[in-house]
């Protein structure tokens, strides 16, 4: 930031949309409604596999109040298929996914056909009497078992469940040795699997589509709302400018809503068919059963080091279930952690091999962190295991291995390069904060008395991605889009200030961090400046949030786009007073003449005489906007330590966090309050994939973790209170310093607490506990001792 | 989900709602907190076309004393028998089970009628009930009638209830002087119980002359785990002694294999947790 203050930027404000989203005052789609609405709803396929023998919804039509009603054989020829952006490689196999199925169920929870009616209940009561005839088949759930020669195939004509494996290599991509080349004293080999998890939003997704006379409006709480437009226009054939997409207040995404979904199709079709607006919002069930899962890969790794510690190299296997199709960007979510396995070490050989499959599961897509969490999952509890095996202290190895302070800018084997960080800072900040001497003595106190109740303590010092994405680098990754971001900034005759971002915030506090930036660079009110977003009216061009990119890219636009009005209203400035731009110095929010800073000028005062354009200099337009769009040249590397202490009962297997430390490195920050936020949700879910999170289906394919009895997301009272602190190393690659914060907290904390779960039963024997490590699975990993069946291959 | 059209009456005593579940036979349903209904409802795993709210019948809720015994309302809420000062007093078992449940919303809208009469395996007032030998109060047609829980509670999701009755009250005798306390064991803080134990016991020096031990999801109904009751006659109020007669504390259970917990597992958290809850009541 070179704004000469910054009273806003580093301030804990209050969000400003919160008194909105606290006292009921929201936009959310399912409160909105237009003239004619009309609702629909969904009728399922209660089968994982199947052939549809027939639908017949005639029987629904005579239904009170329904107008239509539809399957998928009678919009087969205009339905075309659901897009996959991210085709990994050239040749993936990629299979068509219509919105609603016409002949075939390829998981449970597949839309099969609708009803569409003048009020919600009568939809849903209307559903009961479609028929279908169903025949039902044998589904392909396993990972291993999809692949293996002869299995049971999801898509018969396809001929395989393989969709594609990816490669990278680093003596082949020559940013490091080959892996079989490298010393090898210890070599440690592991299994662990990343279960599969449902995205939990707060605000189940709700679609509304209204056509108009043929210029749709569509209200969809996306997190995508830009390039859902795009596809809407390219899947609909309706011409782009006719559509418009409004994602207004959005309850929650965590990579959930960034999806063009089967239902906002349907919805569109209804829509179209019918030529009334058509409403539909899915329940809770519905979004489990139907949104898309995340995580469910197994991971197989090969570490190989040098007794003294030093990791020489690290292969990695990857099988990731694609469900039963591809997702939007499902094929590329593994690979974004593929750059994230050699985590914050120099190691000097790297293999990665990912191999996409199908099974007739939901299917997979990016879920928070996307690809980053499974990685850091498997380096640190790899790391874990390298420093039992040699008899080191788990910090100490870590240590040892990772990039140091002075040696930044890093090129990693992995091809990144790490523009900063500082992990020593990080971790001695948390070794402390979390009193780590004391609980490792308390640790052998109770060890050497036989406490049923056991300590353990857990690390994980992560480094991610964020910022996604340079445009140049999704190209070479076959990604379909850029990774740029826009913003507008214009001010208003009274000095008021209007932003249009790019970005579109679900939750995150986009508002009032967008504010605080304004605010210093112009030199306006933090309650001056109004932030338009999730609009394509008025928010014309973007690229949405996720991948912790808003505030590192489109932050950095938003900057660029401030710096041109503040010039222009420089210059302005400097005629209104009589000198030159160059004598004039941007302090205390007004630009003054250096030396006589009574004679001063606001930017408001620019903006009123670009109004009033009496008197402007020669050349200047009388406007006070300006725009900027940001392409990254590379991304940002948010660092950190996170320290977790648990107490295991031995005798139930009940894991309690007893102290959760997190000292993150999100470069500068802009809003405290708002980081802080970000780390304890991201805590929260971390940690609910460690002990509580799993969708779970049963042999038949049906999904049994249906509602929140059986998949459980902790409650506050489930977790700990977390010890928030922060180093501040700012990423040198762009005008802001910002890192990202949005799934730090996530990739950091699972790590850190099975890490901790597995430390305090290492006197057991345990070497790993699957997750989610749920009481019985602790009872288990303690019982199975001396047995071969927990904890891997050695 | 969005349950099936149903129509809705809200009578004003309890002999109207008799009435009115006798008028509409089978197919009419008592609702009272609806914690337990409205998500069956919601699923439509049931139509009932009446639902007869109780939630107007002010005879039915609250805390009263009666020689001695206490009779609680059947509509008295989770949250109000968990503070009743005299719950607490004469029967604190049965206020730190109420507190168990759920959370504040649950604890606010489902009452003690309600979870009985759901007679849900997994829930924890039936054991409480059964650990202090309540008596039931039945309204039907015909009159009253008042019923033991061992007999109230006749298998998963069944009662002694008739369709056309309704569970006036709930007779608990006082227990002062017993020492008590549950375990429950759960995943979520906020969730049912895996397992859960109720222990309640009665000391001299340091013998335990006479305990009372139910479980919680054990089998189809809160049971009674009577070979540890008769173990704890007599014995030494002393850790090792207790766990040692709380070995046999899932003899005789049945509980289920499902997602949460298999039925090995269950057994095995039933010996831990009526020792632990067997010591805490107590007081070792
Ligand atoms: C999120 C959640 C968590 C929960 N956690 C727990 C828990 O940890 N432990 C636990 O024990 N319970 C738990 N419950 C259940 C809760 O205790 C319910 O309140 C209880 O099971 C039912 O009580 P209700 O008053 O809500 O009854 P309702 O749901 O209204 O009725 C339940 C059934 O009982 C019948 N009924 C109700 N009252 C009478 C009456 N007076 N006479 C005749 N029939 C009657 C109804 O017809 C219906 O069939 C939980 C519920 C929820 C939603």
């Amino acid at each position: 930031m070179t704004a000469t203050d910054e009273r806003e930027v580093g301030a804990a404000r209050r969000r400003k949309e919160d008194a909105r989203l606290i006292t009921g005052r929201t936009r959310w789609t399912d409160n909105l409604t237009v003239p004619g609405l009309l609702h629909m709803a969904i009728l399922r396929s209660p089968f994982a596999s199947a052939r549809i023998v027939s639908v017949d919804t005639s029987a629904a039509l005579s239904r009170p109040n329904v107008v239509a009603a539809f399957s998928g054989a009678d919009v087969a020829d205009v339905q075309g298929s659901l897009p996959c952006a991210w085709p990994v490689t050239e040749d993936i196999v990629h299979p068509d996914r219509p919105p609603l199925a016409v002949d075939v169920i390829r998981h449970h929870g597949e839309a099969v056909a609708v009803v569409v009616a003048r009020d919600r209940a009568s939809a849903m009561d209307a559903l009961e009497a479609i028929e279908v005839d169903y025949e039902p088949l044998t589904p392909v759930l396993d990972l291993e078992e999809a692949l293996a020669e002869g299995s049971t195939l999801v898509h018969p004509d396809k001929g395989t469940n393989l969709s594609y494996t990816w490669v990278f290599d680093s003596a082949a991509a020559g940013t490091g040795a080959d892996v079989g080349a490298v010393d090898a004293e210890v070599v440690l080999e592991r299994r662990y699997v990343q279960q599969r998890l449902i995205p939990a939003f707060m605000e189940p997704r709700s679609v509304i589509v209204d056509p108009g006379a043929g210029d749709y409006t569509i209200w969809s709480s996306t997190q995508i709302p830009h390039i859902l437009r795009v596809f809407y226009a390219l899947l609909t054939g309706t011409p782009e400018h006719k559509i418009r997409v409004i994602a207004p207040d959005v309850g929650g995404g965590f990579g959930g809503k960034l999806h063009v979904t089967p239902e906002e199709l349907i919805t569109f079709m209804a829509a179209r068919r019918i030529g009334r607006p058509v409403k539909y919002t899915e329940t809770r069930s519905e979004t489990m059963l139907a949104g898309h899962h995340g995580r469910d890969m197994i991971q197989d790794v090969r570490l190989t080091a040098r007794r003294d510690g030093t990791v020489t190299g690290i292969s990695v296997k990857l099988i990731a279930n694609m469900g039963a199709y591809l997702g939007l960007v499902g094929p590329g979510t593994p690979i974004l952690g593929a750059f994230m396995y050699n985590g914050i070490y120099k190691f000097a050989a790297y293999r990665f091999e990912c191999t996409g499959v199908f099974t007739n599961t939901t299917l997979t897509d990016p879920y928070r962190g996307a690809g980053r969490p499974e990685a850091t999952y498997l380096i640190e509890r790899v790391m874990d295991e390298l420093a039992v095996e040699l008899g080191l202290d788990p910090i100490e190895v870590r240590r040892r291995n990772w990039i140091k302070k002075e040696e930044f800018p890093f090129t990693t084997v992995a091809g990144l390069v790490y523009d900063s960080g500082d992990y020593d800072a990080a971790t001695d900040k948390a070794l402390a904060l979390l009193g780590y001497d004391e609980l490792r003595k308390e640790q052998e106190l109770r060890r050497a008395s036989g406490d049923p109740v056991q300590l353990g303590i857990g690390t994980s010092t992560y480094t991610e991605m964020c910022g996604l994405a340079p445009s140049r680098i999704l190209g070479a990754l076959r990604y379909a889009a850029g990774g740029w971001e826009t913003a507008s900034v214009r001010v208003l005759p009274t000095g008021k200030v209007e932003v249009v971002t790019g970005v579109s915030p679900h939750g995150q506090g986009h508002e009032t961090a967008w504010s605080q930036i304004v605010a210093d660079e112009l030199g306006v009110a933090f309650d001056d400046v109004e932030v338009l977003h999730g609009d394509t009216r008025t928010s014309h061009k973007g690229l949405d949030t996720y991948g912790s990119r808003s505030l590192a890219v489109g932050g950095i636009a938003l900057v660029e786009a401030c710096r041109k009005v503040r010039d222009k209203a420089r210059t302005v400035a400097a005629h209104m007073l009589e000198c030159s731009p160059d004598d004039l110095e941007f302090t205390g929010g007004a630009f003054r003449v250096r030396g006589t800073p009574d004679a001063a000028k606001t930017v408001a005062d620019a903006a009123f005489a670009v109004f009033a354009a009496h008197d402007l200099p020669d050349g200047i337009e009388p406007t006070l906007d300006a725009d900027a769009t940001f392409d990254p040249e590379t991304f940002s590397f948010p660092h950190g330590t996170h320290l977790c202490a648990v107490e295991v009962d031995t005798q139930t297997g009940h894991v309690a966090i007893r102290k959760y430390v997190a000292v993150d490195d999100v470069g500068k920050v802009i809003n405290p309050t708002i980081v802080e936020g970000q780390v304890h949700g991201g805590v929260a879910q971390g940690i609910a994939q460690a002990l509580h999170e799993e969708a779970v289906y049963d042999e038949s394919g049906t999904l049994v973790t249906g509602s929140f009895v059986e998949y459980t997301p902790p409650a506050a009272a489930d977790l700990p209170d977390i010890v928030t602190d922060r180093t501040e190393t700012p990423a040198t690659t762009h005008p802001l310093g910002v890192k990202g914060v949005g799934e730090a907290g996530t990739i950091a904390s699972t790590p850190a607490v099975v890490n901790a779960i597995v430390d305090a039963l290492r006197p057991y024997g345990v070497r790993d506990v699957p997750m989610p490590c749920t009481p019985e699975r602790v009872w288990r990993a303690i019982r199975a001792v001396g047995t071969e069946t927990e904890g891997g291959r050695s | 989900m969005i349950p099936v059209a149903f129509d809705y009456l809200r009578p004003a005593s309890v002999d109207e709602a008799v009435a009115a579940l006798a008028d509409g036979g089978e197919d009419a349903k008592v609702l009272a907190g609806g914690q337990s209904l409205i998500p069956v409802l919601r699923l439509r795993l049931s139509a009932p076309s009446l639902l007869v709210d109780l939630g107007g019948v002010a005879q039915l809720r609250g805390v009263r004393e009666e020689g001695d015994a206490l009779s609680i309302g059947a509509m008295t809420t989770h949250d109000e028998v968990a503070s009743s000062p005299l719950v607490r007093r004469h029967a604190p078992l049965l206020a730190a089970m109420a507190a168990t449940i759920g959370d504040r919303q649950v604890r606010h809208r489902g009452t003690l009628g309600g979870s009985l009469s759901h007679a849900d395996p997994a829930a924890d007032m039936p054991a409480a009930a059964a650990a202090l030998e309540a008596r039931y109060v039945l309204a039907g047609p015909s009159g009253r009638r008042v019923v033991s829980a061992a007999d109230f509670a006749v298998d998963l999701f069944t009662t002694a209830l008739a369709d056309d009755e309704v569970l006036v009250e709930i007779q608990v005798p006082k227990m002062d002087g017993w020492g008590s306390h549950y375990e429950k064991f759960h995943r979520m803080v906020q969730a049912w119980a895996i397992v859960g134990v109720a222990a309640m016991v009665r000391r001299t020096d340091g013998v335990i002359e006479s305990a009372r031990v139910t479980l919680t999801n054990m089998g189809p109904t809160a049971l009674r785990a009577t070979a540890v009751e008769q173990a704890l006659a007599g014995c030494a109020a002393d850790r090792a002694a207790i766990e040692e007669a709380c070995s046999v504390a899932a003899e005789g259970t049945s509980p289920i294999d499902d997602l949460t917990a298999s039925a090995e597992y269950r057994r095995h958290l039933a010996r831990v947790l009526a020792g632990r809850a067997v010591a805490a009541a107590a007081g070792v």
